[in-house]
């Protein structure tokens, strides 16, 4: 089965990169490259994300999890690397589709950023960890939505509006505050719009950076639920970026484990939590309460 | 035929907090399971038991040697070096696994996580929880159970959920670890009487039991393991 996304080689180098930062791996110990001072936070990352999987990425704080979200997401650009989306059959009703057709080998991240914007409003969704990155606030939360599929293509406001009210619906928002703003919701509330706005494209590629840090369990628990519930039946290809151990048990498949920009162990979740085989790993096991 | 053929398989855990301090789990462990047929695994605990199994399944990484599996899917398959999607595509459609302890998500009913794996594989809902709800009443569970938490069930009843959630789509391969621990007399000869007719369907399975009474009614085969260096035999 060809996988859905395809990252090769991936780094992202912040200041003025010497030759070393990418070659003398194993002398760099931390992120910061000792001969330049630059700060590697992605160091040569691959790998392969199938259809229909969730695939978990956990780390400390500044080991380069968000970093490559948001490169994966063209928020960020890398310093070098490639990235390969094939595009199945699914979106092909979608409007604006016949744009897409001629970049299923080409390396993404090498598209102008126009084509790059295309690319993430037709196959693409986001949730942040803060849905202040997510939203815009002063906006109504049916406008949030419609922007998102304004920017996909959709042209036709009563199916707009339509499809707004479906998408709230399913993230347990009631559909008659469609047009207030999420600035006057709760922080479970705005996390959920922040979902449906993700999800409203119909997206190939789901991501989610910490979507649920900051909601008190019970919330928590209720947008994990939602999360997998609606991962399955949209059949989303997703990545999970958590420091949240049980939220990796509970999300995903298979998980990759990163420390200091590298990509330290990879494994089936289970195996990973079970039978961790890297020194950081083992510490990040012991630790949860 | 063989379904599954364990060759010479070890484990040493590295532990990296106590300065690298190596852990062997077991040692050149082989075996055989014929196709339909039970092995159980006995030995003195600690002696690697459950780390076996787990190695089998892929929750442990085998240190050294090779495991087997005859899919019927994907055909002769060493499961230690297999892509992960491959495994966990197996896990998906052919192998079951039960432990001792249950791990559910606290939010789902009994039906619904029973029901679960059939509707994975493309069973309509009405007719998964038919029969998740005729399973789980041949186990004993009664039905006004059904639709709460199994994480407020007691220990047993946890336990049998557990067994169902594996056993209702009649795995290839079924891989158990200590299922009846936790279950009275009775309960225990009802679920052996299950896991019996599972075999005669042709469910070739492993299972560790502590009871010996028990694992000589489940196996047909028995491999003994050793604590020491000294290899273990099939009897």
């Amino acid at each position: 089965m060809t996988p859905v996304l395809s990252v090769r080689n991936l780094f992202r180098i912040f200041g003025t990169a010497c030759s070393r930062c990418f070659d003398g791996n194993d002398e760099i110990c931390g992120n910061k490259c000792p001969w330049c001072g630059a700060i590697v936070a992605c160091k040569n990352i691959s790998f392969d994300l199938y259809p229909e999987e969730v695939l978990g990425i956990v780390g400390e704080s500044g080991s380069g999890k968000s970093t490559l979200l948001k490169i994966l997401y063209f928020e960020e650009e890398p310093t070098s690397g490639e990235m390969f989306i094939h595009l199945t059959k699914r979106n092909a009703c979608f409007p604006g589709e016949a744009f897409m057709g001629s970049v299923d080998a080409a390396n993404v991240l090498s598209l102008n950023s126009y084509q790059k914007r295309l690319f993430r409003n037709h196959y693409m969704g986001m949730v942040y960890q803060n849905p202040f990155l997510g939203l815009r606030m002063h906006i109504s939360a049916g406008g949030n939505i419609a922007e998102k599929l304004f920017m996909a293509g959709f042209r036709n406001i009563a199916k707009i509006r339509e499809r707004a009210i479906y998408l709230l619906e399913k993230t347990e928002v009631p559909g008659n505050r469609l047009d207030e703003s999420p600035a006057s919701f709760s922080g479970g509330m705005q996390q959920r719009v922040q979902i449906a706005k993700a999800l409203s494209n119909v997206p190939m590629l789901l991501f989610l950076d910490e979507p649920t840090t900051g909601l008190d369990l019970s919330v928590q628990a209720r947008v994990l639920d939602l999360i997998k519930s609606l991962q399955k039946e949209m059949r989303l290809a997703t990545i999970v970026v958590s420091h949240d151990l049980g939220i990796i048990r509970h999300l995903t498949t298979r998980t990759m484990v990163m420390k200091d920009g590298e990509i330290v162990e990879a494994g089936l979740t289970d195996q990973v939590l079970e039978d961790p085989q890297h020194p950081f790993t083992q510490l990040l096991v012991c630790s949860t309460l | 035929m063989n379904l599954l053929n364990v060759d010479s398989i070890s484990k040493t855990f590295t532990i990296h907090i106590l300065s690298g301090k190596i852990i062997e789990g077991f040692k050149d462990v082989s075996f055989t399971v014929p196709r339909g047929t039970a092995l159980g695994i006995s030995g003195p605990s600690g002696s690697g038991k459950s780390s076996v199994l787990k190695c089998i399944y892929g929750s442990y990484l085998t240190t050294r040697g090779d495991i087997w599996y005859e899919s019927p899917r994907f055909g002769r398959l060493n499961l230690t070096r297999s892509p992960l999607r491959t495994i966990n595509q197996i896990r998906e459609m052919e192998i079951g696994y039960i432990t001792q302890f249950l791990k559910v998500i606290p939010r789902v009913s009994a039906l619904d996580i029973v029901s679960a794996p059939l509707m994975e594989a493309g069973a309509f809902r009405k007719a998964a929880r038919s029969a998740a709800g005729d399973l789980l009443e041949q186990l004993g569970i009664p039905q006004r159970l059904f639709e709460a938490y199994p994480a407020t069930f007691s220990g047993g009843e946890q336990q049998r959920v557990n067994i169902a959630r594996a056993i209702i789509k009649a795995p290839h391969l079924l891989i158990l670890d200590e299922p009846t621990a936790c279950l009275d007399a009775d309960t225990t000869s009802v679920v052996l009487d299950i896991l019996l007719a599972l075999r005669e369907k042709g469910t070739t399975m492993i299972g560790i039991f502590h009871q010996p009474e028990i694992l000589a009614r489940f196996s047909d085969a028995i491999y003994r393991m050793k604590t020491d260096s000294d290899r273990g035999t099939i009897q």
